[in-house]
């Protein structure tokens, strides 16, 4: 089968008063009908410029410079504003960190909902509406009639982020782009969130892609992983895999400084040193060379490529493929 | 069995009230901390858990007396925090120091890292310039940073580092108690790691007391000797670190542990009996029951208070030790 998502060497710059950086560098990904792929990273990593570039949102001082984005055979990169809005909230979706910033204040949910769904569908107002409470009633708010005459502030979090999952929802995506959904809850709203997101998924055999720094929420709730730094995907392997069996070393330096707790607890995590290099300043060969115990000549002087270690699963180290 | 506690609480209150809407009369109160009961004891990490709201925070202020309870007591070396004259009040301050949250927001951006570090030895008028100067470098050493820093600017630091001069800051008076207010949360992954080592190391060097305040599950677990969890204003569990972990006795903490995401892929979770929001309510009864799966009639009738289970865990739930 085909995939549904297919991004070919896309290269996002960011022209800023200091130069022009590349803000996603060359990245390749591509998605089966129904898969979740996980996107993981430090901030400034560039995730979420990844998932913009895909729905074409950038900031005025970003542009595509390079690449292909094909959903569905079509690619993207090459729609009209015209066309590619239609997409947007039709067949891809995004849902954000902060709901709150994403929703109108001034204006009662039901109403926003209402307003996509009468946008992309050409219904008429009534239905829209009764469409939108049906949608509130799907992502698990009680009370959707009552509840879909409130403002967005007068609901939690929680229920703030159901709504802007409704209004993703409604035109029933085939793709959903979300952007750290649960960074900004309680983690027992975030086990709820993650639970209806998989639900829906699941109902409406949707793709994922989901941005994320958590490895936990990636662990519980995705197929695939693209790790990222500095801009470029370093390593790439289905969920069991990362988690067993970490091929590059910014990965298993990830992996190995989370507190997992173990009986009696560790007396020090395992640190990477130093910090993420700024795109400003990077240098010839691998980025992350410098943080990095196994560097040798090579690094510094070419810049390693994702290759195929071990069936589905790349990594972008010049040792890891000498070993293997 | 133990020596004074450091820090004694006894019967904590302390209610905030929200003015009224245009059209409801009177104002609304907000209980933040509810009849706390909790000792802080010399040279232990003790953690403090909870969701956004829960009251940890107000608590941690209360403490430093950045803000007065409504009742109840604070004794701090067995002398009543409140009873403390300006001379005592000033040498409580330079006993208890904060770290905050965020290392952005929490420095002055118009000061240099060594102005910033030296600032509290001015205002308490400790030493000349050339000790002064003496005691922020030897200090900046210790958390990590080098001489050549001193005189840079919090915008030239990373979000590490500046945590890093935050906790120089706390360190400079030699306080016998560090508050830390989710001292990493704002910090990515592979950068918590190295604060979370270097604050275990500090602790050790400088016989500190640890009040760590955190919602984040795994740090604190991996940080803490003992364990408060905070539910509603209300201390819920009090327990060793390890007996939290291996076998919660209240709901609410049983709650919280499952919706913590495992890091491997093949202990999927169920998520289904994590549900609700926590939610003021003026209702008789526990706290919790509007969300607990074990609710019993009595549990609608009265309060469930934090009652000793045995030596060194509370808990306060009807059916405490009675749930599997």
């Amino acid at each position: 089968m085909p995939p549904l998502l297919e991004i070919k060497e896309l290269t996002t710059v960011f022209d800023t008063n200091r130069g022009r950086i590349r803000a996603v560098d060359k990245v390749s990904l591509s998605l089966q009908q129904g898969e979740t792929l996980a996107v993981v990273g430090e901030s400034g990593c560039g995730k979420t410029m990844l998932a913009l570039s895909i729905m074409r949102l950038l900031p005025p001082n970003g542009s595509i410079i390079k690449g292909a984005v094909t959903f569905q055979g079509q690619d993207l990169l090459k729609l009209s504003s015209e066309e590619m809005r239609s997409k947007r909230g039709g067949d891809i979706a995004m849902i954000f960190q902060e709901p709150m910033t994403s929703l109108n204040p001034v204006i009662r949910i039901g109403e926003q909902i209402a307003e996509a769904i009468r946008l992309h569908q050409k219904l008429p107002a009534k239905e829209a509406m009764d469409l939108s409470i049906e949608q509130l009633r799907e992502v698990g708010i009680p009370e959707p009639e009552r509840r879909a005459r409130d403002y967005p502030h007068q609901l939690s979090g929680g229920m703030r982020q159901r709504v802007m999952i409704a209004m993703a929802m409604s035109c029933h995506p085939k793709l959903l782009l979300a952007d750290e959904p649960t960074t900004a809850l309680d983690v027992t709203i975030q086990a709820q969130i993650l639970e209806l997101i998989d639900e829906l998924k699941k109902k409406n055999n949707m793709t994922v892609i989901l941005i994320t720094h958590d490895l936990g929420v990636i662990a519980q709730t995705a197929d695939n992983v693209a790790v990222m730094y500095a801009g470029k995907i370093v390593e790439k392997a289905p969920v069991d895999e990362i988690f067993a069996r970490p091929l590059h070393p910014y990965t298993i330096g990830l992996i190995d400084s989370l507190p997992d707790g173990g009986e009696g607890g560790q007396r020090y995590l395992k640190t990477i040193a130093g910090s993420v290099p700024g795109l400003y300043d990077l240098t010839p060969g691998c980025r992350f060379r410098e943080r990095c115990s196994w560097s040798f000549d090579q690094c510094a002087a070419v810049e390693p490529e994702l290759k195929e270690i071990a069936t589905g699963h790349f990594a972008a180290c010049w040792k890891t493929q000498q070993k293997y | 069995m133990m020596s004074n506690p450091l820090v004694d609480i006894q019967k904590l209150d302390k209610k905030y009230s929200l003015p009224g809407g245009l059209l409801n009369s009177g104002d609304r109160i907000v209980h933040a901390v509810n009849g706390v009961d909790l000792q802080i004891r010399k040279k232990e990490t003790l953690g403090l858990v909870g969701e956004s709201g829960c009251g940890k925070s107000t608590l941690a202020r209360l403490i430093t007396r950045l803000e007065k309870p409504t009742s109840g007591v604070i004794k701090f070396q067995g002398v009543d925090i409140n009873t403390y004259d300006k001379e005592a009040l000033k040498a409580y301050r330079r006993n208890v120091q904060l770290i905050f949250q965020d290392p952005y927001s929490s420095l002055n951006p118009r000061k240099s890292a060594a102005v910033i570090i030296r600032e509290p030895l001015v205002i308490h008028g400790i030493g000349n310039r050339n000790s002064r100067r003496q005691a922020v470098l030897n200090l900046m050493e210790k958390v990590g940073l080098s001489a050549e820093q001193a005189n840079r600017y919090p915008h030239e630091f990373s979000g590490g580092q500046r945590q890093r001069i935050g906790i120089a800051r706390a360190l400079i008076l030699r306080p016998e108690l560090i508050i830390a207010d989710e001292p990493v949360s704002a910090l990515d992954v592979s950068i918590q790691a190295q604060i979370l080592n270097l604050l275990k190391d500090l602790k050790e060097e400088f016989g500190l007391t640890y009040l760590f305040v955190s919602h984040d599950l795994n740090v604190i677990r991996h940080m803490s000797d003992r364990i408060a969890v905070m539910y509603l204003g209300q201390i819920v569990e009090l327990a060793d670190t390890k007996d939290i972990y291996n076998s919660p006795l209240h709901p609410y903490t049983k709650m919280l542990l499952s919706a913590v995401p495992s890091y491997d892929p093949q202990k999927k979770k169920s998520r289904a009996a994590i549900k609700g929001e926590a939610r003021i309510q003026s209702v008789q009864g526990c706290i919790f029951q509007n969300r607990c799966s074990y609710k019993l009639p009595v549990c609608l009738e009265r309060q469930p208070l934090l009652k000793k289970i045995d030596e060194e865990r509370f808990c306060a739930c009807h059916l405490a030790g009675a749930i599997k």
